[in-house]
């Protein structure tokens, strides 16, 4: 019962409370969607917090969803256990990283009355999640190695189960690690606070920059046509277009 | 041909009185608000000084600006690549230290400290913090040269000055500032569009002026940094990037922006130039002794045919056409060539242009007399106070042939207009000064005028923005069209 709760309603909850609530922010309140930096307020003890934090979750994150979608080419990979070795090795620093960073970026907060001020109650939940995240993923990735072999045993067939709407808990729930139902139960929480945090700010990363042209010029109206026209011109549209 | 209107603006520096009310005036229709307290979107500083945010000018610091890359330009400290790769920590963003730190006075402890033997004091409070502080630096704490030592001995444009040039300046008996007003400059080619990698910046086609969409901005603080002049600023409070709006809703109704309205010396002129936007790239690309004068290139004549013609066909309305011919900004810029922009060497191609202070000439001090006489009424511009070589560095990218050339014109209106008013000089002196630079007397009398005497309307000559026009640069028309009006968003179906 407590598996069906926490490995199938959980995720399809948090899942569904992403999808409507980032929607919903991003549509009606695109003011609030922002990273809402702090560097302004402090910029040296941040980059020593910042860079590892992100750096080592960008890489985590393309890490698993790699493992995820194409299991079979880890596998292949770590066919020779120096490689197997080389790819653990890489993502525990990676983990490390982003646990330093992590630390570093409460002690800063702690530290920095500035930062203090514009610290909400959802940054400290945040933050929890982050830590629970990310020190559940250091313990399973020391206590339970070479996850990169076994995920996809046993990770892989009830990820993909959920999201084809056929959840399979088998797999998942005879895991004898602690830490590894923590890890999935705390993923798929963060994804669920996605809309109420800052979170949000990661589904807005700017990746559109790198093919758009550096000056841009609006028109409100066709400035051609419009004296001409006898049609009404579509003006830009205001929102987050 | 891309011809476009631009909203342009002159300052002339000799008018201003360095007293601060268009800062004031800004401050509270627009920054008068948590997070922005330490915005000032028009900002005055005295040079030679450091300004603000401290420093602003040196490029060095805060990688602003663009860079001459071959045939074209790129972003210096930002830009597709390094924007990328610095979203995580910004490493040349000024922080608010660099700027100051805002605060306010407890004034309630005035009322409310209980008797004793001393006065109760109102001690400062941060407005970030709201902790008791001690105040360090405020936004005009080099006002008037106060404190030199810390901050015009500061001034980046010295470092073109040899050690004795910039140890005369600073003799007593030779010292001398001006003040310089700024506010953002429009540019035709705006680095904080540039380097914002979520596209919230834009510039307004209709009329040039540069904004940050509220809603699109994301916090990753690239046009803080881009901006040479420091005219983009981060609101610590809401997690968004604020600038200087030029009033866009009071021009859009004919009224000019409130630090040109407020403006007690008179200094501020406004107007529209035509520009052909195909010529943007190759001006900004150019070297550097070359660039004001292909800034100038880039604006057009609003009386040549052709140009009224491109520009109608591009949809630029009569009116503004008419605007651009009585265009103040246009006559100091072009036709009289007095006015040029600050720092053309940070390649935005700005549209703001100064009109450089005339500064008394040099006074000697021999046998303990303090002497300032000499052969003519008044030296000869070599002789201005400050170098023109530190004139150039800061309006001509180091080409001080364009100063001097300013400064004769200036003189020789001032020499003319001595005639007409004193006639106390000799003649030969005026017509000599005023052939040097191809002046003549309607042209001198109409420069006087339009600085010293100009009216309001003079001044700012403001496109109308034409009503329904107007209301499109809020409202998609065609969304609301068969509605009741515009604050009506829905069709008023008949209910069930
Ligand atoms: S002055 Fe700065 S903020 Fe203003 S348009 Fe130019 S680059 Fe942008
Ligand atoms: S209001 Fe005018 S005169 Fe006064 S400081 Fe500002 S620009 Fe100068």
């Amino acid at each position: 019962m407590t598996n069906i709760l926490l490995f199938v309603v959980l995720p399809y909850a948090c899942m569904a409370i992403f999808l409507i609530g980032s929607i919903y922010r991003y549509v009606n309140k695109g003011f609030t969607v922002s990273s809402i930096s702090s560097q302004f307020l402090e910029g040296k003890k941040l980059f020593w917090a910042s860079q590892p934090f992100h750096w080592g979750l960008f890489f985590l994150f393309f890490g698993h969803l790699i493992a995820f979608l194409f299991p079979r080419a880890v596998l292949a990979w770590n066919g020779q256990p120096i490689r197997l070795l080389i790819l653990e090795v890489a993502s525990f620093a990676f983990g490390l990283c982003a646990f330093i960073g992590v630390i570093l970026l409460v002690l800063r907060r702690l530290t920095t009355k500035r930062v203090q001020m514009v610290t909400s109650k959802m940054d400290i939940v945040v933050f929890l999640v982050l830590l629970t995240q990310i020190v559940s993923g250091l313990l399973v990735a020391y206590y339970n190695r070479w996850g990169s072999s076994w995920f996809a045993a046993f990770l892989t067939p009830y990820l993909k189960s959920v999201f084809v709407f056929n959840p399979q808990i088998d797999a998942i729930a005879s895991v004898n690690s602690i830490w590894l139902k923590v890890h999935v139960i705390s993923a798929f929480s963060l994804i669920g606070l996605i809309p109420f945090t800052r979170f949000i700010h990661f589904l807005v990363y700017p990746v559109d920059y790198l093919w758009r042209s550096y000056q841009q010029v609006i028109w409100n109206w066709d400035r051609r046509n419009i004296r001409t026209s006898r049609f009404w011109k579509r003006g830009v549209p205001f929102k987050n277009n | 041909m891309d011809i476009r209107s631009q909203v342009c603006m002159v300052f002339h520096l000799d008018k201003c009185i360095g007293c601060h009310t268009c800062s004031i005036a800004c401050k509270n229709i627009w920054t008068d608000r948590k997070g922005a307290e330490y915005m000032w979107w028009n900002n005055v500083e005295t040079k030679p000084g450091t300004g603000y945010p401290t420093k602003w000018e040196n490029q060095d610091i805060y990688k602003g600006g663009w860079e001459k890359n071959g045939d074209t330009v790129s972003l210096k400290g930002a830009g597709k690549f390094k924007g990328l790769k610095n979203i995580f920590h910004n490493p040349h963003m000024p922080v608010l230290d660099d700027y100051y730190e805002p605060w306010t006075y407890k004034y309630e402890d005035l009322f409310t400290a209980p008797e004793g033997d001393d006065q109760p004091t109102a001690r400062p409070i941060s407005l970030v913090t709201g902790e008791h502080m001690d105040v360090q630096a405020g936004p005009n704490w080099d006002d008037d040269m106060g404190g030199s030592p810390d901050y015009a001995r500061q001034d980046v444009n010295l470092v073109k000055l040899s050690a004795a040039e910039q140890e005369s300046m600073f003799q007593l008996e030779r010292m001398t500032f001006h003040y310089l007003p700024r506010i953002c400059n429009h540019c035709l080619n705006p680095a904080c569009v540039a380097s914002c990698p979520s596209g919230a910046l834009y510039k307004r086609g209709e009329d040039g002026i540069v904004l940050i969409n509220q809603e699109r901005c994301r916090a990753w603080r690239m046009c803080v940094t881009a901006c040479p002049y420091k005219k983009s600023y981060y609101n610590w409070n809401t997690g968004k990037s604020e600038k200087c709006v030029l009033c866009y809703p009071r021009l859009e109704s004919g009224q000019a922006p409130a630090c040109f309205h407020s403006c007690v010396g008179r200094i501020r002129y406004l107007g529209v130039m035509l520009y052909d936007a195909d010529k943007i790239e190759p001006a900004a690309s150019v070297s550097e002794d070359q660039l004001v004068d292909a800034q100038m290139d880039i604006y057009l004549d609003p009386f040549d045919p052709e140009v009224i013609r491109q520009a109608r066909l591009n949809g630029i309305a009569d009116s503004t056409i008419t605007s651009a011919q009585n265009s103040p900004v246009y006559k100091f810029v072009k036709i009289w060539k007095l006015a040029l922009p600050l720092h053309p060497e940070f390649r935005t191609l700005p549209n703001l242009f100064y009109v450089p202070a005339l500064l008394p000439t040099m006074a000697t001090v021999s046998n303990g007399v303090y002497d300032s006489t000499s052969q003519s009424l008044w030296n000869g511009v070599e002789s201005n106070r400050l170098p023109m070589k530190y004139l150039a560095s800061l309006f001509s990218a180091g080409n001080t042939g364009k100063i001097v050339d300013v400064m004769k014109r200036l003189m020789a209106v001032r020499l003319h207009r001595r005639g007409v008013t004193v006639g106390d000089l000799n003649s030969a002196e005026i017509s000599t000064a005023m052939n040097e630079v191809h002046m003549d007397a309607d042209t001198a009398n109409a420069i006087f005028r339009l600085t010293a005497l100009a009216t309001f309307d003079e001044r700012f000559v403001i496109p109308p923005a034409h009503r329904e026009e107007s209301i499109e640069m809020l409202e998609a028309t065609g969304d609301v069209k068969g509605n009741t009006g515009f604050g009506f968003k829905e069709t008023p179906a008949r209910g069930l």
